[in-house]
Protein backbone atom coordinates (compact mmCIF):
# COMPACT_ATOMS: atom_id res chain seq x y z
CA UNK A 1 0.00 0.00 0.00
CA UNK A 2 2.77 2.73 1.03
CA UNK A 3 4.15 2.65 -2.30
CA UNK A 4 6.61 5.27 -1.72
CA UNK A 5 8.58 3.32 1.09
CA UNK A 6 10.42 1.41 -2.48
CA UNK A 7 13.14 -1.43 -1.24
CA UNK A 8 15.35 -1.15 -3.96
CA UNK A 9 15.29 0.88 -7.48
CA UNK A 10 16.97 -0.41 -10.52
CA UNK A 11 20.13 1.59 -11.49
CA UNK A 12 22.14 0.85 -14.39
CA UNK A 13 25.09 1.69 -13.01
CA UNK A 14 24.66 -0.51 -9.99
CA UNK A 15 25.77 -3.96 -11.92
CA UNK A 16 29.59 -4.06 -12.46
CA UNK A 17 30.64 -7.10 -13.42
CA UNK A 18 34.33 -8.20 -12.33
CA UNK A 19 34.87 -9.78 -15.57
CA UNK A 20 33.42 -7.70 -18.23
CA UNK A 21 31.63 -9.51 -20.86
CA UNK A 22 33.72 -9.86 -24.29
CA UNK A 23 30.78 -9.29 -26.06
CA UNK A 24 28.41 -6.26 -25.55
CA UNK A 25 24.80 -5.58 -26.93
CA UNK A 26 26.27 -3.83 -29.93
CA UNK A 27 28.34 -6.47 -31.44
CA UNK A 28 25.47 -8.90 -31.81
CA UNK A 29 23.34 -9.22 -35.12
CA UNK A 30 19.83 -8.88 -34.41
CA UNK A 31 19.26 -12.79 -33.85
CA UNK A 32 21.99 -13.36 -31.56
CA UNK A 33 21.87 -12.83 -27.74
CA UNK A 34 24.53 -13.44 -25.05
CA UNK A 35 23.62 -15.77 -22.04
CA UNK A 36 25.30 -15.70 -19.02
CA UNK A 37 25.70 -19.51 -17.11
CA UNK A 38 26.71 -17.74 -13.96
CA UNK A 39 29.26 -19.28 -11.50
CA UNK A 40 26.68 -20.58 -9.63
CA UNK A 41 25.07 -23.06 -11.90
CA UNK A 42 24.50 -26.40 -11.13
CA UNK A 43 25.90 -27.95 -14.23
CA UNK A 44 29.33 -26.40 -14.20
CA UNK A 45 30.73 -28.28 -11.81
CA UNK A 46 32.11 -25.39 -9.81
CA UNK A 47 32.59 -21.79 -10.31
CA UNK A 48 32.62 -21.57 -13.86
CA UNK A 49 31.35 -18.62 -15.72
CA UNK A 50 30.35 -19.21 -19.19
CA UNK A 51 29.64 -16.31 -21.54
CA UNK A 52 27.86 -17.92 -24.64
CA UNK A 53 27.07 -16.38 -27.88
CA UNK A 54 23.78 -18.18 -28.93
CA UNK A 55 21.76 -17.88 -32.31
CA UNK A 56 18.69 -18.97 -31.37
CA UNK A 57 19.81 -22.90 -29.58
CA UNK A 58 22.85 -22.82 -31.74
CA UNK A 59 26.04 -21.73 -29.59
CA UNK A 60 28.17 -19.37 -31.48
CA UNK A 61 30.99 -18.94 -29.23
CA UNK A 62 31.48 -19.68 -25.45
CA UNK A 63 34.00 -17.21 -23.18
CA UNK A 64 35.27 -18.77 -19.85
CA UNK A 65 35.75 -16.86 -17.30
CA UNK A 66 37.34 -18.35 -14.55
CA UNK A 67 39.13 -17.18 -11.25
CA UNK A 68 36.59 -17.53 -8.91
CA UNK A 69 38.44 -20.18 -6.78
CA UNK A 70 41.83 -18.40 -7.36
CA UNK A 71 43.49 -18.50 -3.63
CA UNK A 72 47.20 -18.08 -5.25
CA UNK A 73 48.67 -21.10 -4.46
CA UNK A 74 51.79 -20.41 -6.03
CA UNK A 75 52.61 -17.05 -3.85
CA UNK A 76 51.83 -19.52 -1.00
CA UNK A 77 54.07 -21.81 -1.88
CA UNK A 78 56.46 -19.33 -1.96
CA UNK A 79 56.90 -18.58 1.64
CA UNK A 80 56.71 -22.03 3.09
CA UNK A 81 59.43 -24.41 3.28
CA UNK A 82 58.68 -27.47 1.11
CA UNK A 83 57.20 -29.91 3.21
CA UNK A 84 54.59 -27.40 4.44
CA UNK A 85 53.26 -26.87 0.83
CA UNK A 86 51.49 -30.69 1.04
CA UNK A 87 48.26 -29.50 2.56
CA UNK A 88 48.06 -26.35 -0.37
CA UNK A 89 48.68 -29.33 -3.18
CA UNK A 90 45.93 -31.23 -1.49
CA UNK A 91 43.65 -28.11 -1.88
CA UNK A 92 44.44 -27.88 -5.61
CA UNK A 93 42.34 -31.07 -6.89
CA UNK A 94 40.34 -31.97 -3.93
CA UNK A 95 38.55 -34.64 -5.26
CA UNK A 96 41.87 -36.35 -5.61
CA UNK A 97 44.16 -35.24 -3.51
CA UNK A 98 46.18 -38.05 -3.24
CA UNK A 99 47.54 -38.46 -6.66
CA UNK A 100 47.96 -34.63 -6.58
CA UNK A 101 49.85 -34.96 -3.70
CA UNK A 102 52.31 -38.00 -4.92
CA UNK A 103 53.35 -35.84 -7.72
CA UNK A 104 54.50 -33.05 -5.73
CA UNK A 105 56.24 -35.19 -3.19
CA UNK A 106 58.06 -37.68 -6.31
CA UNK A 107 59.18 -33.99 -7.78
CA UNK A 108 60.87 -32.71 -4.70
CA UNK A 109 62.46 -36.34 -4.19
CA UNK A 110 63.81 -36.11 -7.41
CA UNK A 111 65.56 -32.76 -6.48
CA UNK A 112 66.72 -34.22 -3.44
CA UNK A 113 68.08 -37.18 -5.24
CA UNK A 114 66.46 -39.48 -2.63
CA UNK A 115 63.96 -40.76 -4.81
CA UNK A 116 65.25 -44.09 -5.27
CA UNK A 117 66.00 -44.83 -1.80
CA UNK A 118 62.40 -44.92 -0.82
CA UNK A 119 61.41 -47.74 0.72
CA UNK A 120 59.08 -50.30 -1.85
CA UNK A 121 56.36 -50.74 0.78
CA UNK A 122 56.14 -46.60 0.86
CA UNK A 123 55.83 -46.92 -2.98
CA UNK A 124 53.29 -49.55 -2.52
CA UNK A 125 51.12 -47.76 -0.19
CA UNK A 126 51.24 -44.67 -2.85
CA UNK A 127 50.15 -46.42 -5.52
CA UNK A 128 47.52 -47.68 -3.70
CA UNK A 129 45.96 -44.53 -2.08
CA UNK A 130 46.37 -43.19 -5.76
CA UNK A 131 44.70 -45.51 -7.14
CA UNK A 132 42.06 -45.81 -4.74
CA UNK A 133 41.41 -41.82 -5.17
CA UNK A 134 41.42 -42.30 -8.89
CA UNK A 135 38.45 -44.30 -8.66
CA UNK A 136 36.67 -42.16 -6.24
CA UNK A 137 37.73 -39.17 -8.59
CA UNK A 138 36.15 -41.40 -11.61
CA UNK A 139 32.94 -42.16 -9.59
CA UNK A 140 32.46 -38.34 -9.62
CA UNK A 141 33.12 -37.40 -12.90
CA UNK A 142 30.59 -40.23 -14.00
CA UNK A 143 28.18 -39.51 -11.37
CA UNK A 144 27.69 -35.56 -11.56
CA UNK A 145 27.56 -36.12 -15.45
CA UNK A 146 24.61 -38.74 -15.41
CA UNK A 147 22.96 -36.01 -12.91
CA UNK A 148 23.95 -32.64 -15.77
CA UNK A 149 22.38 -35.23 -18.75
CA UNK A 150 19.50 -35.94 -16.04
CA UNK A 151 19.93 -39.61 -14.64
CA UNK A 152 19.74 -39.01 -10.81
CA UNK A 153 20.31 -42.63 -9.78
CA UNK A 154 23.41 -43.51 -10.49
CA UNK A 155 25.07 -40.48 -8.78
CA UNK A 156 23.48 -41.83 -6.00
CA UNK A 157 24.57 -45.35 -6.10
CA UNK A 158 28.37 -43.73 -7.01
CA UNK A 159 28.00 -41.32 -3.83
CA UNK A 160 27.18 -44.81 -2.12
CA UNK A 161 30.03 -46.67 -3.34
CA UNK A 162 32.37 -43.93 -2.53
CA UNK A 163 31.78 -43.83 0.52
CA UNK A 164 33.13 -46.96 1.08
CA UNK A 165 36.48 -45.87 -0.29
CA UNK A 166 36.44 -42.46 1.96
CA UNK A 167 35.91 -43.99 4.94
CA UNK A 168 39.14 -46.32 4.18
CA UNK A 169 41.36 -43.55 3.30
CA UNK A 170 39.85 -41.94 6.62
CA UNK A 171 40.79 -45.02 8.48
CA UNK A 172 44.41 -44.49 6.80
CA UNK A 173 45.04 -41.22 6.81
CA UNK A 174 42.84 -39.35 9.20
CA UNK A 175 41.06 -37.02 6.76
CA UNK A 176 38.16 -38.13 4.14
CA UNK A 177 39.47 -35.08 1.82
CA UNK A 178 42.17 -33.37 2.22
CA UNK A 179 44.83 -36.10 3.20
CA UNK A 180 48.24 -34.34 4.14
CA UNK A 181 49.06 -37.79 3.66
CA UNK A 182 52.40 -38.47 1.76
CA UNK A 183 55.20 -36.48 2.77
CA UNK A 184 58.10 -36.20 1.22
CA UNK A 185 60.43 -38.89 1.56
CA UNK A 186 57.71 -41.17 2.80
CA UNK A 187 53.86 -41.27 4.55
CA UNK A 188 52.52 -39.82 7.27
CA UNK A 189 51.44 -42.97 8.66
CA UNK A 190 51.60 -46.80 7.80
CA UNK A 191 48.49 -48.69 7.17
CA UNK A 192 46.79 -49.71 10.21
CA UNK A 193 46.40 -53.21 10.86
CA UNK A 194 43.97 -54.72 8.84
CA UNK A 195 43.62 -52.46 6.47
CA UNK A 196 44.81 -54.72 3.42
CA UNK A 197 42.00 -56.86 4.82
CA UNK A 198 38.79 -53.98 4.38
CA UNK A 199 40.17 -52.58 0.81
CA UNK A 200 40.27 -56.65 -0.48
CA UNK A 201 36.81 -56.87 1.12
CA UNK A 202 36.39 -53.61 -0.92
CA UNK A 203 37.20 -54.83 -4.04
CA UNK A 204 34.68 -57.64 -3.72
CA UNK A 205 31.87 -55.46 -3.06
CA UNK A 206 32.52 -52.96 -6.29
CA UNK A 207 32.90 -55.00 -8.98
CA UNK A 208 29.24 -56.38 -9.20
CA UNK A 209 28.61 -52.35 -8.57
CA UNK A 210 30.36 -51.54 -11.33
CA UNK A 211 28.65 -53.97 -13.84
CA UNK A 212 25.56 -52.26 -12.45
CA UNK A 213 26.57 -48.56 -13.30
CA UNK A 214 27.37 -49.81 -16.40
CA UNK A 215 23.78 -51.22 -17.38
CA UNK A 216 22.59 -48.28 -15.95
CA UNK A 217 24.33 -45.52 -17.46
CA UNK A 218 26.59 -46.36 -19.56
CA UNK A 219 25.19 -48.54 -22.28
CA UNK A 220 21.51 -46.75 -21.64
CA UNK A 221 20.03 -46.00 -24.65
CA UNK A 222 19.07 -42.39 -23.59
CA UNK A 223 22.41 -41.65 -22.71
CA UNK A 224 24.00 -43.17 -25.65
CA UNK A 225 21.51 -40.72 -27.66
CA UNK A 226 22.56 -37.81 -25.84
CA UNK A 227 26.53 -38.14 -25.79
CA UNK A 228 27.52 -39.96 -29.00
CA UNK A 229 28.51 -37.83 -31.56
CA UNK A 230 28.54 -34.73 -29.56
CA UNK A 231 31.42 -32.69 -28.67
CA UNK A 232 33.98 -34.36 -30.92
CA UNK A 233 37.62 -33.78 -29.99
CA UNK A 234 39.59 -34.68 -32.80
CA UNK A 235 43.39 -35.65 -31.89
CA UNK A 236 45.43 -33.11 -33.58
CA UNK A 237 43.82 -30.44 -31.61
CA UNK A 238 43.85 -32.31 -28.74
CA UNK A 239 47.55 -32.42 -28.51
CA UNK A 240 47.90 -28.49 -30.02
CA UNK A 241 45.57 -27.85 -27.17
CA UNK A 242 47.54 -29.70 -24.91
CA UNK A 243 44.65 -31.93 -23.61
CA UNK A 244 46.09 -34.87 -21.55
CA UNK A 245 44.46 -37.58 -19.58
CA UNK A 246 41.02 -39.56 -20.71
CA UNK A 247 40.10 -36.77 -23.08
CA UNK A 248 43.29 -37.42 -25.01
CA UNK A 249 42.88 -40.78 -24.81
CA UNK A 250 39.28 -40.80 -25.37
CA UNK A 251 40.65 -39.31 -28.57
CA UNK A 252 42.68 -42.09 -29.81
CA UNK A 253 46.25 -42.17 -28.36
CA UNK A 254 47.34 -44.70 -25.84
CA UNK A 255 49.27 -41.92 -24.11
CA UNK A 256 49.53 -42.79 -20.48
CA UNK A 257 52.27 -41.04 -17.86
CA UNK A 258 51.83 -43.84 -15.99
CA UNK A 259 52.85 -46.23 -18.45
CA UNK A 260 55.43 -43.40 -20.50
CA UNK A 261 57.68 -41.84 -17.86
CA UNK A 262 57.08 -45.07 -15.87
CA UNK A 263 57.34 -43.33 -12.09
CA UNK A 264 56.78 -45.07 -8.64
CA UNK A 265 56.30 -48.94 -9.02
CA UNK A 266 54.24 -48.70 -12.10
CA UNK A 267 56.41 -50.66 -14.37
CA UNK A 268 55.77 -53.74 -12.05
CA UNK A 269 52.05 -53.45 -12.15
CA UNK A 270 50.29 -55.39 -14.84
CA UNK A 271 46.99 -53.18 -16.29
CA UNK A 272 45.60 -52.12 -19.39
CA UNK A 273 45.26 -48.49 -21.22
CA UNK A 274 41.69 -47.95 -22.56
CA UNK A 275 41.49 -45.66 -25.27
CA UNK A 276 38.66 -44.41 -27.32
CA UNK A 277 37.36 -46.57 -29.97
CA UNK A 278 34.26 -44.75 -31.20
CA UNK A 279 31.90 -47.51 -30.32
CA UNK A 280 29.15 -45.93 -30.16
CA UNK A 281 29.79 -42.74 -32.44
CA UNK A 282 32.61 -41.01 -33.56
CA UNK A 283 36.04 -41.45 -31.65
CA UNK A 284 36.43 -38.64 -28.88
CA UNK A 285 33.26 -38.01 -28.29
CA UNK A 286 31.57 -37.47 -24.69
CA UNK A 287 30.48 -41.13 -24.75
CA UNK A 288 33.97 -42.38 -25.83
CA UNK A 289 35.54 -40.19 -22.89
CA UNK A 290 33.10 -41.40 -20.22
CA UNK A 291 33.66 -45.06 -21.67
CA UNK A 292 37.35 -44.44 -20.98
CA UNK A 293 36.76 -43.14 -17.31
CA UNK A 294 34.63 -46.42 -16.50
CA UNK A 295 37.30 -48.39 -18.31
CA UNK A 296 39.91 -46.87 -16.14
CA UNK A 297 38.09 -47.36 -13.22
CA UNK A 298 38.27 -51.15 -14.11
CA UNK A 299 42.32 -50.95 -14.71
CA UNK A 300 42.56 -49.19 -10.95
CA UNK A 301 40.91 -52.37 -9.59
CA UNK A 302 43.37 -54.82 -10.94
CA UNK A 303 46.04 -52.34 -9.51
CA UNK A 304 44.57 -52.05 -6.30
CA UNK A 305 44.50 -56.15 -5.96
CA UNK A 306 48.05 -56.47 -7.13
CA UNK A 307 49.14 -53.61 -4.45
CA UNK A 308 47.60 -55.37 -1.79
CA UNK A 309 48.43 -58.81 -3.08
CA UNK A 310 52.01 -57.31 -2.95
CA UNK A 311 51.46 -55.67 0.76
CA UNK A 312 50.54 -58.73 2.74
CA UNK A 313 53.19 -61.10 0.81
CA UNK A 314 56.32 -59.26 -0.86
CA UNK A 315 56.45 -56.33 1.30
CA UNK A 316 54.17 -57.02 4.56
CA UNK A 317 54.43 -54.82 7.68
CA UNK A 318 57.24 -55.65 9.79
CA UNK A 319 57.48 -54.14 13.61
CA UNK A 320 60.33 -51.76 12.54
CA UNK A 321 59.05 -50.08 9.68
CA UNK A 322 58.63 -46.51 10.01
CA UNK A 323 57.57 -44.59 7.00
CA UNK A 324 59.14 -41.42 8.03
CA UNK A 325 62.71 -42.93 8.27
CA UNK A 326 63.51 -40.93 4.77
CA UNK A 327 61.89 -37.55 5.67
CA UNK A 328 64.46 -34.91 6.04
CA UNK A 329 64.26 -32.45 8.43
CA UNK A 330 66.04 -29.93 6.21
CA UNK A 331 65.12 -30.01 2.23
CA UNK A 332 67.28 -27.72 0.66
CA UNK A 333 67.66 -29.26 -2.97
CA UNK A 334 70.51 -27.52 -5.10
CA UNK A 335 69.80 -24.46 -7.51
CA UNK A 336 67.97 -25.88 -10.49
CA UNK A 337 64.49 -25.82 -12.51
CA UNK A 338 63.01 -28.88 -12.07
CA UNK A 339 59.34 -29.92 -13.94
CA UNK A 340 57.94 -33.12 -12.87
CA UNK A 341 54.92 -34.59 -14.32
CA UNK A 342 52.64 -37.44 -13.64
CA UNK A 343 48.99 -38.82 -14.01
CA UNK A 344 46.39 -37.86 -11.75
CA UNK A 345 42.85 -38.53 -12.77
CA UNK A 346 41.96 -35.43 -14.56
CA UNK A 347 45.02 -35.53 -17.07
CA UNK A 348 48.87 -34.26 -16.67
CA UNK A 349 49.58 -32.46 -13.26
CA UNK A 350 53.18 -30.83 -13.64
CA UNK A 351 55.26 -28.90 -10.90
CA UNK A 352 57.72 -26.45 -12.16
CA UNK A 353 60.65 -25.68 -8.83
CA UNK A 354 62.71 -23.45 -9.25
CA UNK A 355 65.12 -24.28 -6.58
CA UNK A 356 67.77 -21.29 -5.49
CA UNK A 357 69.93 -24.03 -3.19
CA UNK A 358 69.99 -20.78 -0.97
CA UNK A 359 66.72 -21.75 0.96
CA UNK A 360 64.21 -24.28 2.35
CA UNK A 361 61.90 -22.26 0.48
CA UNK A 362 61.17 -22.38 -3.41
CA UNK A 363 61.77 -19.43 -5.40
CA UNK A 364 58.77 -20.45 -7.79
CA UNK A 365 56.37 -23.37 -7.68
CA UNK A 366 54.22 -23.36 -10.82
CA UNK A 367 51.41 -25.51 -11.12
CA UNK A 368 50.42 -26.84 -14.46
CA UNK A 369 47.00 -27.61 -13.92
CA UNK A 370 45.16 -30.38 -16.29
CA UNK A 371 41.90 -29.05 -15.45
CA UNK A 372 43.13 -25.67 -16.69
CA UNK A 373 44.65 -26.77 -19.81
CA UNK A 374 41.29 -29.13 -20.51
CA UNK A 375 39.03 -26.66 -19.76
CA UNK A 376 40.91 -24.14 -22.35
CA UNK A 377 39.68 -26.58 -25.34
CA UNK A 378 36.26 -25.87 -24.14
CA UNK A 379 35.37 -22.86 -27.06
CA UNK A 380 37.06 -25.26 -29.90
CA UNK A 381 34.65 -27.88 -29.32
CA UNK A 382 31.60 -26.02 -28.78
CA UNK A 383 30.67 -23.96 -31.74
CA UNK A 384 27.72 -25.38 -33.86
CA UNK A 385 26.55 -27.40 -30.70
CA UNK A 386 22.87 -27.10 -28.97
CA UNK A 387 22.83 -26.07 -25.69
CA UNK A 388 21.76 -29.28 -24.02
CA UNK A 389 24.96 -30.47 -25.83
CA UNK A 390 26.98 -27.82 -24.16
CA UNK A 391 26.02 -28.81 -20.70
CA UNK A 392 27.18 -32.82 -22.00
CA UNK A 393 30.39 -31.42 -22.95
CA UNK A 394 31.51 -29.49 -20.11
CA UNK A 395 30.52 -32.18 -18.39
CA UNK A 396 32.81 -34.90 -19.93
CA UNK A 397 35.80 -32.45 -19.46
CA UNK A 398 35.47 -33.32 -15.77
CA UNK A 399 36.79 -29.98 -14.21
CA UNK A 400 37.59 -29.37 -10.54
CA UNK A 401 37.36 -25.82 -10.20
CA UNK A 402 40.38 -25.95 -7.56
CA UNK A 403 42.78 -26.98 -10.13
CA UNK A 404 41.76 -24.68 -12.78
CA UNK A 405 41.87 -21.26 -10.22
CA UNK A 406 44.34 -23.00 -7.83
CA UNK B 1 73.81 -36.56 -24.86
CA UNK B 2 74.00 -36.72 -28.38
CA UNK B 3 69.41 -36.36 -28.56
CA UNK B 4 70.15 -33.19 -26.77
CA UNK B 5 72.82 -32.33 -29.40
CA UNK B 6 70.73 -33.02 -32.26
CA UNK B 7 67.92 -30.88 -30.75
CA UNK B 8 70.51 -27.91 -29.94
CA UNK B 9 71.34 -27.63 -33.79
CA UNK B 10 67.59 -27.64 -34.33
CA UNK B 11 67.06 -24.77 -31.50
CA UNK B 12 70.62 -22.88 -33.20
CA UNK B 13 69.25 -23.04 -36.36
CA UNK B 14 66.15 -20.79 -35.29
CA UNK B 15 68.60 -18.25 -33.55
CA UNK B 16 69.17 -15.36 -35.58
CA UNK B 17 69.62 -12.69 -32.78
CA UNK B 18 71.50 -13.95 -30.39
CA UNK B 19 73.09 -17.34 -29.16
CA UNK B 20 71.55 -20.50 -27.84
CA UNK B 21 73.33 -21.74 -24.64
CA UNK B 22 72.97 -25.04 -22.66
CA UNK B 23 71.53 -24.04 -19.27
CA UNK B 24 72.89 -26.79 -16.83
CA UNK B 25 70.70 -26.24 -13.92
CA UNK B 26 67.60 -27.22 -15.95
CA UNK B 27 66.07 -30.50 -15.43
CA UNK B 28 64.61 -31.79 -18.38
CA UNK B 29 67.60 -29.94 -20.45
CA UNK B 30 67.25 -26.94 -21.57
CA UNK B 31 68.51 -24.03 -24.01
CA UNK B 32 68.53 -20.01 -23.46
CA UNK B 33 67.81 -18.04 -26.41
CA UNK B 34 67.35 -14.24 -27.06
CA UNK B 35 63.42 -13.10 -26.49
CA UNK B 36 63.38 -12.37 -30.43
CA UNK B 37 64.33 -15.35 -31.39
CA UNK B 38 61.65 -17.59 -29.74
CA UNK B 39 59.11 -17.22 -32.78
CA UNK B 40 61.56 -18.69 -35.12
CA UNK B 41 62.79 -21.44 -32.58
CA UNK B 42 59.40 -22.39 -31.82
CA UNK B 43 58.40 -22.82 -35.54
CA UNK B 44 61.16 -25.57 -35.98
CA UNK B 45 60.70 -27.15 -33.24
CA UNK B 46 57.37 -27.81 -34.31
CA UNK B 47 57.57 -28.22 -37.67
CA UNK B 48 60.92 -29.89 -38.37
CA UNK B 49 60.24 -33.90 -38.44
CA UNK B 50 63.43 -34.59 -36.47
CA UNK B 51 61.90 -32.71 -33.31
CA UNK B 52 58.24 -32.75 -33.89
CA UNK B 53 57.72 -31.06 -30.66
CA UNK B 54 53.75 -30.98 -30.81
CA UNK B 55 53.16 -30.58 -26.84
CA UNK B 56 53.54 -27.32 -24.94
CA UNK B 57 53.38 -29.18 -21.45
CA UNK B 58 54.04 -25.44 -19.42
CA UNK B 59 55.15 -22.11 -19.71
CA UNK B 60 56.35 -20.90 -16.60
CA UNK B 61 57.46 -16.95 -15.44
CA UNK B 62 59.59 -16.22 -13.03
CA UNK B 63 60.75 -13.25 -11.40
CA UNK B 64 63.90 -12.81 -10.46
CA UNK B 65 63.84 -10.21 -8.22
CA UNK B 66 64.13 -6.16 -7.94
CA UNK B 67 67.78 -6.53 -7.94
CA UNK B 68 68.46 -8.68 -10.61
CA UNK B 69 65.86 -6.54 -13.19
CA UNK B 70 64.55 -9.45 -15.14
CA UNK B 71 62.17 -11.76 -15.52
CA UNK B 72 62.14 -15.35 -16.97
CA UNK B 73 59.96 -17.32 -19.00
CA UNK B 74 60.32 -20.94 -19.06
CA UNK B 75 58.99 -22.85 -22.08
CA UNK B 76 58.47 -26.72 -21.16
CA UNK B 77 57.90 -28.33 -24.20
CA UNK B 78 57.34 -32.15 -25.05
CA UNK B 79 57.41 -34.50 -28.21
CA UNK B 80 55.18 -37.43 -28.21
CA UNK B 81 56.16 -39.47 -30.78
CA UNK B 82 60.01 -39.48 -29.62
CA UNK B 83 59.40 -39.02 -25.96
CA UNK B 84 61.81 -36.20 -25.83
CA UNK B 85 61.64 -33.02 -23.20
CA UNK B 86 63.05 -29.55 -23.80
CA UNK B 87 63.62 -26.53 -22.30
CA UNK B 88 63.46 -23.27 -23.43
CA UNK B 89 64.55 -20.17 -21.28
CA UNK B 90 64.29 -16.37 -22.41
CA UNK B 91 64.94 -13.70 -20.44
CA UNK B 92 63.33 -10.24 -20.59
CA UNK B 93 63.36 -6.93 -18.46
CA UNK B 94 61.63 -6.30 -15.72
CA UNK B 95 59.58 -3.35 -16.66
CA UNK B 96 58.40 -3.70 -20.08
CA UNK B 97 59.04 -6.89 -21.03
CA UNK B 98 57.42 -8.11 -24.10
CA UNK B 99 57.42 -11.45 -25.86
CA UNK B 100 56.35 -12.75 -29.24
CA UNK B 101 52.98 -14.72 -28.23
CA UNK B 102 53.48 -18.41 -29.60
CA UNK B 103 49.87 -19.35 -29.42
CA UNK B 104 49.39 -19.84 -33.24
CA UNK B 105 51.75 -22.59 -33.08
CA UNK B 106 50.49 -24.73 -30.12
CA UNK B 107 46.84 -23.17 -29.28
CA UNK B 108 47.24 -24.28 -25.35
CA UNK B 109 49.88 -21.39 -25.08
CA UNK B 110 46.80 -19.15 -25.50
CA UNK B 111 45.59 -19.31 -21.79
CA UNK B 112 49.26 -20.04 -20.54
CA UNK B 113 50.09 -16.87 -21.72
CA UNK B 114 47.23 -15.16 -20.49
CA UNK B 115 47.99 -16.56 -16.85
CA UNK B 116 51.64 -15.18 -16.99
CA UNK B 117 50.19 -12.02 -18.28
CA UNK B 118 47.91 -11.76 -15.51
CA UNK B 119 50.30 -12.60 -12.95
CA UNK B 120 53.80 -11.12 -14.38
CA UNK B 121 52.82 -8.34 -16.55
CA UNK B 122 54.41 -9.59 -19.35
CA UNK B 123 52.72 -8.57 -22.73
CA UNK B 124 52.84 -11.17 -25.44
CA UNK B 125 52.78 -9.25 -29.06
CA UNK B 126 50.09 -11.12 -31.36
CA UNK B 127 47.88 -12.64 -28.58
CA UNK B 128 44.39 -12.29 -29.59
CA UNK B 129 42.81 -11.89 -25.98
CA UNK B 130 45.31 -11.04 -23.92
CA UNK B 131 43.61 -9.59 -20.71
CA UNK B 132 43.41 -11.13 -16.96
CA UNK B 133 42.24 -14.06 -16.78
CA UNK B 134 42.74 -15.60 -13.31
CA UNK B 135 41.93 -11.95 -11.51
CA UNK B 136 39.22 -9.84 -11.93
CA UNK B 137 39.55 -7.65 -14.80
CA UNK B 138 40.32 -4.14 -12.58
CA UNK B 139 42.44 -5.88 -10.14
CA UNK B 140 45.89 -3.37 -9.32
CA UNK B 141 49.15 -5.08 -9.85
CA UNK B 142 50.80 -8.43 -10.65
CA UNK B 143 50.63 -10.60 -7.57
CA UNK B 144 53.60 -12.75 -8.43
CA UNK B 145 56.03 -9.95 -8.36
CA UNK B 146 58.35 -10.28 -5.87
CA UNK B 147 57.50 -6.52 -5.04
CA UNK B 148 54.07 -6.65 -5.18
CA UNK B 149 52.07 -4.49 -2.29
CA UNK B 150 48.93 -5.74 -1.92
CA UNK B 151 46.35 -3.17 -2.98
CA UNK B 152 44.27 -1.20 0.32
CA UNK B 153 40.60 -1.50 -0.80
CA UNK B 154 39.34 -3.34 -3.54
CA UNK B 155 35.78 -1.65 -4.60
CA UNK B 156 35.32 -0.48 -0.98
CA UNK B 157 36.54 -4.14 0.56
CA UNK B 158 39.16 -4.12 2.55
CA UNK B 159 41.72 -6.55 1.79
CA UNK B 160 43.51 -6.74 4.90
CA UNK B 161 41.82 -9.02 8.01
Amino acid sequence: MSSDKVQYRYNPQGLQLSEPNKFKAEDLRSEEMVINLGPQHPSTHGVLRLEVLLDGEIIREVVPHIGYLHRCFEKHAENLPYDQVIPFVDRLDYVAAMNCEHVYAMGVERMLGIADQIPKRVEYIRVLMAELNRIGSHFIAIGTYGMDIGAFTPFFWVMRDREHILRLLEWASGARLLYNYMWIGGLFYDLPVGFEKRCAEFLQYIKPKLKELETILINNKIFVDRTANVGVLPLDLAINCGVTGPMLRASGLRFDLRRVDGYSVYPELDFNIPVGEGKMGSVGDCWDRTWVRMQEIHESVKIVEQCVHKLTTDHARTRDFDPQALVPKKIRPKGQDFYVRGETPKGELGFFFRADGKSDVPFRCKCRSCSFVNLSVLPEISKGVLMADLIAIIGTIDVVMGEVDR
Amino acid sequence: MEVFESLLTIVKQGCAHGDAVTDETMVPRGVKIHASDLKNVCINLHQNPAAFFDMLSCITAVDNGVDAGTLEIIYNLYSIPFHHHLALKVIVPRDGGEVDSVQDIWKTANWHEREAYDLFGIIFRGHPYLRRILLPADWEGHPLRKDYKQQEYYRGIKLEY
